[in-house]
C-alpha cells in the first residue's frame, strides 16, 4: 500500500533506508528540523542543516521516486537557550521560501520550563506571521502529558490559531483524545520504547476514530524503525481492519493536512519506482 | 460501562490466539526485572527509587477490573504538575515523575 511519512528524520538515515521506503510503497516523507544528538555550536550550524533539508535531502530522495519535503525551528531541546533561539529565527524566513518548505516544525516543549515556552511561542509567531503549517513535538515520557497541556492551552487561548494548520505529534492514551477535542491534527509515532507501537496505535484510532490522526515513523539516529508504517499497515490488516479505512490513516489524512501549503503537491502512486 | 465496548474488530479469542504470547513475553520480562532488582548489590538501596515508585503503581492499574488502564499507568509515569519550570535540570527525561502533583489549570477535565 501507498503512504506518506510525515515524520522522518532522513538526515540521520542512510540511502538504503530510502530504497526499502521506496520498495514498501512510500511515495512522500516530511522532515520536520530536530536535534542532531547534541546542542550546536551557533546559528550557522542551523544554516548549514536547513540548506541541507531543503538541498540535498529532497535529490536524495527524488533518486528512489520519493517526495521530500521540511519543516523548519529552533527544536525545543535546544529551545532553553534564548539567545540562540533569537539569532536562528532571524535566519529562519529566507529559508521557508524554498520550494519544499511546509511550515514551521517540530517546534514545542522538552522538559516544560519557561525559557522552552517562550522559545515555543516566538515560533508560533513566526508561523503566524508567515502563514505556515505547524508541526509540534510533545514530550517524552513523563513530561508529555503536562507538555502537551500547556501548549494546548496557550494556542487555545489564541484566536488567530487555527487547529485544522497544526498538527500535534507523538501523541499517547492520555493525551491523544485532548489533542483531538481542541480540533488539532494529531500524530502517533510508531517508535519504540518511548512512544507507540503499531498495536497501540490501532487501539487509539479504534477509540478515537481516523479523523484528524496519522501515523509516522520519526525514525531517526537512535533505534527507529523507517519501515514502521508498513509495519503499522501490516499490524491493522491483522487487526481486521479494511483497506480504504488503512489508507485514509497512511496517505488520505497525510495528504488533506499537507495539502493546505500549497507547496505540497499530492503524489501520484502511478509515479512510484516500487511498491505499488 | 466501558465506552469502547466492541471498538475492537476481533473477538477476545482472535485477539488471544494473535498476541497471548507476546504479553506472555512481556510480563514475565517485567516479573524477572522486579526479582533483578532484588538480586541487585546493595539492594535495598533503590527501593524507593521515584522510577520503582511509578512502575509498582501502574503495575496495579494492570490488574484493575477497571478499563482505561493504559490511560490510568501513563498518568502515573506523568509529570502532572503543569508548573513551568524556572530551570531545566537536564536535557533528558527519566520516564517517571519525580514531583508531585501539583497545580492543574483545566480543571474541568477528569484526571484520574
Amino acid at each position: 500500500m501507498n503512504y506518506i511519512d510525515m515524520h522522518a528524520h532522513m538526515i540521520s538515515r542512510t540511502t538504503d533506508d530510502y530504497h526499502a521506503m521506496a520498495l514498501s510503497g512510500c511515495l512522500a516523507v516530511t522532515e520536520p528540523a530536530f536535534w542532531s544528538g547534541r546542542d550546536r555550536l551557533g546559528p550557522e550550524a542551523f544554516a548549514d542543516y536547513f540548506d541541507h533539508l531543503t538541498t540535498f535531502e529532497p535529490a536524495r530522495a527524488r533518486e528512489y521516486g520519493i517526495a521530500h519535503y521540511a519543516w523548519l525551528c529552533l527544536n525545543p531541546k535546544e529551545g532553553e537557550d534564548r539567545e540562540l533561539t533569537r539569532q536562528v529565527l532571524k535566519l529562519i524566513p529566507a529559508f521557508l521560501e524554498r520550494p519544499t518548505v511546509l511550515g514551521i516544525g517540530e517546534i514545542g516543549l522538552n522538559r516544560v520550563t519557561r525559557n522552552e515556552m517562550a522559545t515555543f511561542l516566538d515560533h508560533v509567531e513566526l508561523a503566524l506571521e508567515h502563514h505556515q503549517l505547524i508541526h509540534i513535538h510533545t514530550p517524552h515520557l513523563e513530561d508529555k502529558y503536562k507538555g502537551t497541556r500547556v501548549m494546548i492551552e496557550a494556542l487555545a487561548a489564541d484566536p488567530r490559531i487555527e487547529p485544522g494548520r497544526v498538527m500535534i505529534d507523538h501523541a499517547e492514551e492520555h493525551t491523544a483524545e485532548l489533542i483531538l477535542a481542541h480540533g488539532f491534527w494529531t500524530g502517533i509515532t510508531l517508535y519504540p520504547k518511548t512512544k507507540a507501537s503499531p498495536a497501540r496505535a490501532i487501539d487509539m484510532i479504534e477509540m478515537y476514530g481516523s479523523e484528524r490522526l496519522i501515523v509516522a515513523s520519526a525514525c531517526d539516529w537512535g533505534p527507529s524503525q523507517p519501515l514502521a508504517v508498513p509495519e503499522f499497515i501490516f499490524e491493522a490488516r491483522r487487526r481486521g481492519h479494511d483497506e480504504a479505512t488503512i489508507r485514509k490513516i497512511v496517505l488520505d489524512n497525510p495528504q488533506r493536512f499537507l495539502g493546505q501549503s500549497p507547496k505540497f503537491v499530492a503524489p501520484r502512486p502511478e509515479t512510484a519506482l516500487a511498491g505499488r | 460501562m466501558n465506552v469502547h465496548a466492541e471498538t475492537c474488530l476481533l473477538t477476545q479469542a482472535q485477539l488471544l490466539d494473535l498476541s497471548f504470547m507476546e504479553h506472555r513475553a512481556h510480563l514475565l520480562a517485567i516479573a524477572a526485572f522486579l526479582d533483578r532488582l532484588e538480586r541487585a548489590q546493595d539492594a535495598a538501596q533503590a527501593s524507593d527509587d521515584f522510577r520503582l515508585t511509578a512502575l509498582r503503581g501502574a503495575l496495579h492499574e494492570l490488574v484493575s477490573p477497571e478499563s482505561g488502564r493504559v490511560v490510568r499507568a501513563q498518568m502515573r509515569l506523568s509529570d502532572q504538575d503543569l508548573t513551568l519550570l524556572d530551570l531545566r535540570g537536564s536535557q533528558s527525561a527519566f520516564g517517571a515523575p519525580q514531583r508531585e502533583a501539583g497545580p492543574h489549570s483545566l480543571d474541568s477535565e477528569a484526571e484520574q
